[in-house]
């Protein structure tokens, strides 16, 4: 085990790394640009491909291009640069093409506050493109996470197919901890089958084995409805409908083995507090404070955020009185939770670009213990 | 199409989707002519492609990979796949609103960074797909959907565009000089370093109906009297010129 300093927007670096990314593509922006800065100088150590283009809808596509061409590829971005990045989301969940792009979160709409912090990306990051697709998005509570987190966006990215969304905040990119770095860790490579379909299975998992360009495999790629083999059909309903059904359904119902979540003191509890990403400090440090006074009180950490953990939420739902939803938007987190449970569902938003004060919380919360 | 190029389609196509009197087939026979020429191995090629009629011409109608990605964005896709893995060879093919409208930014950023990419623009000087509306190769006074009163601006002069902003070779011809064509393609295919081609190609559906080219025939002759050759060009006033294209290579400001 190595041990390292880091802050969150270097650790997504070095997580990168580690996973196996050799192609970035990326446009500065506040607070994301350091992944990019430290990035293109670790590729000249390593030796991947580093491209600062010309904006970020052309940082998007060259990592979808380098994908087919065989990386591990990634972006990062923030605010304004990932609502550029939307169309190419889409593309990417339609050609099941695996990328991984990070957004470090910060205060908006657009410009808004290019250097404090928000959640305010949520919604966008399952709903940003046009149509019914399905994305992954995990969002980190610290450094470390940053890091694994990182690693296990490109496992999934390579596993399902599919775009991985990493949705830090700004505290996380700009904050420095402590990580530590195992020997040992699980690094999943795309499934290739010459030969086979590449947009078509028959397997369980929904999830058809890639080809790579070069490799004789003349492979057919469009963002067009196509069948298994990449020809265009785009006046047929039955090959859509085919196709929309399995981009969804291969993340849906594989959703068990893709969620992670991290509960806590949740066996007597009739509040719970449901938080993730920066947030989850401030509400861990609460739920601690008022457990110490004997209230019974839990919580549950998120770590992916879509597919949504619905199951996950109707159980808890079922037990506690009121589950309280603190976040840095307007309640993204809360209305997708209210769609899953009859109980109370009490949001608690903050929007002027600040972190969340565990004292905040802890005021908010004796209002319902 | 001849037989001879049926080894380079992807197999079990019958047609292609372009309307008749379209240039986009004469360019897609010249470009697999010119492959065929140079003997290259489409299994190391890589076609990629926008949205639009003329990014219907690789795909999926090339036997090699080809990706036809979102609109404008086949330009920085390719950056991505050539940059990863430099022994590709990739060819870009696309409509002029397509590679030079929406696409503009794209274009002149890897003519500048020189990138090693074959661009190959069929300009028809109308967004054909979408029915017949102005594109920024429209030329002054041409009616389209959108310029019903004629178009009030200045086309772009591709090749002097990427010129300027550094590519190595830059060249325009139309369909109707097949033999030129075919050779800058394997000029181009050849060349490391940006490289572009605009192809004039007629389009008499959307572009010669509302500007009395509405006959596939009346759009070739009409192409075939408007180019002229740089050596022709020289030899006219400045008023003989007015209304002509000039096709041929524009290199390293060598003209």
């Amino acid at each position: 085990m190595v041990r390292y300093y880091l802050s969150g927007n270097e650790a997504i670096v070095e997580g990168a790394i580690r996973a196996g990314c050799r192609y970035y593509a990326g446009y500065p922006i506040t607070p994301s640009t350091e992944i990019m800065e430290r990035i293109s100088i670790r590729f000249n150590e390593i030796g991947g491909v580093f491209m600062q283009m010309e904006d970020e809808i052309a940082a998007i596509c060259s990592v979808i291009g380098a994908s087919w061409a065989g990386a591990k590829a990634m972006t990062a971005t923030s605010g304004p640069g990932f609502s550029l990045m939307q169309e190419g989301i889409g593309y990417a969940a339609m050609t099941e093409t695996p990328i991984v792009v990070v957004d470090v979160q910060r205060a908006g709409p657009s410009t808004g506050q290019a250097t404090r912090v928000a959640s305010g990306d949520i919604m966008q990051a399952k709903w940003g493109s046009s149509g019914d697709y399905q994305v992954i998005a995990v969002s980190p509570w610290s450094v470390q996470e940053a890091y694994e987190q990182t690693i296990s966006a490109f496992n999934l990215a390579e596993k399902y197919r599919v775009p991985v969304l990493l949705l830090t905040e700004e505290a996380i990119g700009h904050l420095r901890e402590r990580i530590d770095v195992v020997k040992d860790i699980e690094i999943f490579n795309r499934r290739k089958k010459p030969g086979a379909a590449p947009f078509g299975t028959e397997e369980r998992d929904g999830v058809p084995p890639m080809p790579t360009f070069g490799e004789g495999e003349k492979a057919l790629v469009t963002g067009s409805t196509h069948d298994s083999y990449g020809f265009r059909r785009t006046d047929d309903p039955l090959v859509q409908d085919r196709l929309v059904s399995r981009l969804n359904e291969k993340i849906i119902n594989n959703r068990e083995e893709i969620i992670d979540y991290e509960d806590y003191y949740l066996e007597d509890a009739t509040v719970v507090v449901i938080s993730y990403g920066f947030t989850a400090r401030s509400s861990l440090f609460a739920v601690e404070a008022l457990r110490a006074e004997g209230r019974k009180i839990g919580m549950l950490r998120l770590k992916t955020l879509w597919p949504f953990p619905d199951s996950l939420k109707r159980n808890i739902g079922a037990r506690a009185n009121v589950l309280f939803v603190p976040e840095m938007n307007k309640g993204q987190v809360a209305g997708e939770v209210r769609k899953y449970v009859s109980c109370q569902v009490v949001t608690f938003t903050q929007t002027n670009g600040e972190v969340i004060y565990p004292d905040a919380i802890i005021e908010q919360l004796r209002r319902y213990l | 199409m001849s037989r001879d190029m049926q080894q380079y389609l992807r197999p079990g196509l019958t047609s292609t989707p372009f309307c008749p009197g379209c240039g986009h087939g004469i360019l897609m026979g010249l470009i697999l002519r010119a492959i065929d020429q140079l003997e290259l191995d489409m299994d190391e090629m890589l076609f990629v492609s926008g949205i639009g009629c003329a990014a219907w011409i690789p795909s999926p109608h090339f036997n090699a990979d080809t990706l036809h990605i979102l609109h404008g964005r086949a330009i920085p896709a390719a950056t991505g796949a050539k940059m990863f893995n430099p022994k590709l060879r990739v060819v870009v093919v696309g409509g002029d609103g397509d590679l030079a409208d929406i696409g503009g930014n794209h274009l002149i950023h890897a003519a500048r960074r020189n990138i090693d990419l074959t661009v190959i623009c069929a300009s028809n000087m109308v967004y054909g797909m979408t029915g017949g509306q102005v594109s920024s190769t429209t030329s002054v006074g041409a009616f389209t959907q959108t310029t019903t009163q004629g178009n009030p601006y200045q086309p772009f002069d591709l090749c002097k565009l990427i010129i300027a902003a550094g590519a190595t070779y830059a060249a325009r011809y139309s369909v109707t000089q097949p033999f030129a064509l075919i050779a800058s393609i394997k000029k181009a295919l050849q060349t490391n370093g940006f490289c572009f081609i605009e192809v004039l190609s007629p389009c008499p559906t959307q572009f010669g109906r509302h500007n009395q080219l509405d006959t596939p025939v009346a759009m070739i002759k009409n192409l075939m009297e408007t180019c002229i050759t740089k050596k022709k060009a020289k030899k006219l006033s400045p008023e003989e010129l007015k209304g002509k294209i000039i096709t041929g290579e524009f290199t390293n400001g060598a003209d």
